[in-house]
């Protein structure tokens, strides 16, 4: 995207594929046929309800409070998953050992599962009376039905998005960079992160990115294991579907459209810091 | 973005579509029928709708495939505004189906009138299920705000259910206390504060008490709750019957403007009219709900119904006056579940 030289900044660069204008207009097309259009949709529906209803229903303690729940398990979430991602990412790049291919393949598992039952199955494991939750709950640990069972769900769906995304640009760090950075007296702390990390970290950002929206926007895992406690563990998009079954059509799309709003920003100051750390410590790819 | 290597991703995505596509496999017969329902009428439906189309396929000598889609109620309902061409509804309130007919004309307003007993062929009601034994001793609704009550229920934003539900034990506190409205809603609040998870539809709560062991007692359809029971053995749960709860009537209708599109008005009439016979009767009261016309029914599935005091939805002044009050935007539950500081 914003790879090459932010000084220069050229519409077109010779390319093997010639036909710019083509693949222009195409990408522009796609991209309206299947995003814009739908979203200037919801603009427009929540454009129905007038500014004074709009911030009435966006300043809402229940709109807030659903939206900060949403937000903050989704980031939280992302957090972890940034940092098991690499670990993951790491074994399954620098380290050969049996069953490595299956718990390669495992990793792309929460993609294909409808995401209803891995939140039946997350519930089941952590209810107070589950395999998990029966031992964490005589601790006073509760994770289902809490925000913590929240940031588990999305978690589990998040997971593959770190991994895949930093595991072709680990693949490509040769060993010798290790290599190198040791025989000029970097000790392994030194190694990780002056050297490895900053290589890594545009990727790893896309992958926290793409786990945070995914986190955001997520219901079906989400609804089984939050107990769903409107001001405790009421989620924004659960309350976007209760708005829905009121038949308050306004309503919904207008929470719908504070949450784009937001996610935008904030994809928008990741994809910022993406291409500053990028300029700073080079491509990585 | 760089070069990052989505096609796994993109791989699974189109797996899962196709997957999605392909569950709606055409089915051939002379007819289909598309029954919409909602969540707890699952057996009911699948042992009715065998009966109906082997009832029509000895008169007519047509065979009939009849489809059923079971969801929350308001969210069925959603779907039949949205498009989805149901051919009848089966629905759990009586505003879900104004819904539909005010939304899409549809169903014209006056639906309620077109079928015996305002469109309800068979009734339930609200029930305790509790754990074998009562350990905490529940018998009627004053004891579910006891101290260490845990009470689950679902939303009664999303579930038809919950809504019955709620208006029960308002109907109770309200005749408790002498017909006092303030004392009713404090004590509805105070039993909310004993709801530690609120589910989205009545199944969901079903499972939250029984498979995840959450929660001293279940307000359960009465029918659910006999479900449950059967299907998990009287040796877990029993059902405590309280002094009063509501009437809660399911309601059908026959969605005019979609059965007049496909040509399926006569069988759909006829599917809902079936369930008002003496066989559509037997088999509701089978599957534990109360038939409108008990005397068809087999005797041994009326006497398990538990005699009790019942209010009905006309004591709230109907569901036009009663849904905005208690669950519109700003209603009651709205105003008890604001945050207590």
């Amino acid at each position: 995207m914003k790879a090459h030289s932010p000084t220069r900044w050229r519409f077109k660069r010779p390319s093997v594929i010639p036909g710019f204008g083509m693949a222009l207009g195409l990408t522009l097309t796609w991209l309206t046929l299947l995003i814009l259009i739908p979203l200037s949709g919801l603009a427009w529906r929540s454009s129905e309800l007038g500014w004074d209803k709009f911030s009435q229903i966006a300043f809402d303690p229940r709109t807030l409070s659903a939206l900060r729940i949403s937000f903050g398990a989704a980031f939280v979430a992302a957090c972890v998953n940034a940092v098991f991602g690499v670990v993951l990412a790491w074994v399954l790049v620098r380290y050969r050992f049996a069953g490595k291919r299956i718990i390669d393949a495992m990793v792309d598992l929460p993609f294909a599962l409808p995401t209803a039952v891995a939140g039946i199955a997350l519930t089941t494991l952590y209810a107070p009376n589950g395999w998990i939750g029966q031992f964490l709950t005589p601790l006073g640990i509760r994770i289902a039905f809490t925000p913590v069972g929240i940031v588990v769900a999305l978690v589990f769906v998040g997971l593959p998005f770190v991994v895949r995304t930093v595991q072709p640009v680990m693949e490509e760090i040769d060993k010798e960079v290790e290599e190198a950075a040791a025989t000029l007296g970097a000790n392994r702390f030194q190694t990780i992160f002056r050297v490895l990390l900053p290589a890594l970290a545009p990727a790893v950002l896309t992958g926290f990115a793409l786990a945070f929206a995914r986190g955001v926007g997520e219901y079906g895992s989400v609804i089984f294991i939050a107990g769903n406690l409107p001001f405790k563990s009421e989620i924004a998009p659960l309350l976007i579907v209760i708005k829905l079954e009121e038949y308050n059509y306004a309503a919904a799309t207008g929470i719908a459209a504070v949450m784009l709003i937001i996610s935008f920003i904030m994809l928008l100051v990741i994809n910022l810091i993406q291409s500053w750390s990028r300029r700073r410590y080079g491509n990585g790819i | 973005m760089p070069s990052i290597r989505m096609t796994r991703f993109l791989a699974a995505a189109v797996f899962a579509s196709s997957v999605a596509i392909g569950a709606t496999a055409p089915v051939f017969a002379d007819q289909t029928l598309l029954n919409v329902s909602y969540d707890p009428t699952r057996e009911l439906y699948k042992d009715f709708n065998a009966a109906f189309a082997a009832k029509w396929e000895k008169d007519t000598g047509e065979t009939v495939t009849i489809q059923t889609s079971h969801g929350g109620s308001g969210a069925q309902a959603r779907s039949v505004i949205d498009g989805l061409d149901a051919d009848v509804v089966t629905l759990a309130l009586e505003g879900d189906i104004d819904a539909i007919a005010s939304k899409t004309g549809k169903i014209p307003a006056d639906w309620k009138s077109r079928f015996p007993n305002n469109s309800a062929p068979y009734t339930s009601t609200i029930v305790f299920l509790v754990r074998k034994g009562n350990p905490k001793g529940i018998k009627d609704w004053g004891d579910l705000t006891k101290d260490d009550v845990q009470v689950i229920t679902p939303n009664p934003k999303t579930s038809g259910g919950a809504r019955w539900n709620f208006l029960a034990a308002w109907a109770w506190a309200k005749q408790a206390n002498g017909g006092d409205e303030t004392k009713a809603q404090d004590f509805v609040t105070k039993l909310l504060q004993h709801v530690p998870v609120l589910d989205t539809g009545a199944r969901g709560a079903t499972t939250t008490f029984v498979q995840r062991g959450l929660g001293d007692v279940l307000l359960a359809w009465e029918n659910e709750a006999y479900l449950s029971l059967e299907e998990l053995g009287p040796d877990q749960f029993e059902i405590v019957t309280p002094t009063l709860s509501i009437r809660a009537d399911p309601p059908i209708a026959v969605v005019d403007g979609n059965v007049d599109q496909k040509g399926t008005r006569k069988l759909a009439e006829a599917y809902l009219n079936y369930l008002y016979s003496d066989e559509g009767q037997k088999i509701a009261a089978k599957h534990f709900y109360r038939p409108s016309r008990p005397e068809v029914a087999d005797k041994a599935d009326i006497d398990r119904f538990q005699k009790l005091k019942l209010a009905t939805i006309d004591d709230f002044g109907g569901w036009k006056a009663a849904q905005p009050k208690f669950f519109g935007d700003g209603g009651v539950f709205d105003q008890i579940y604001k945050p207590a500081q």
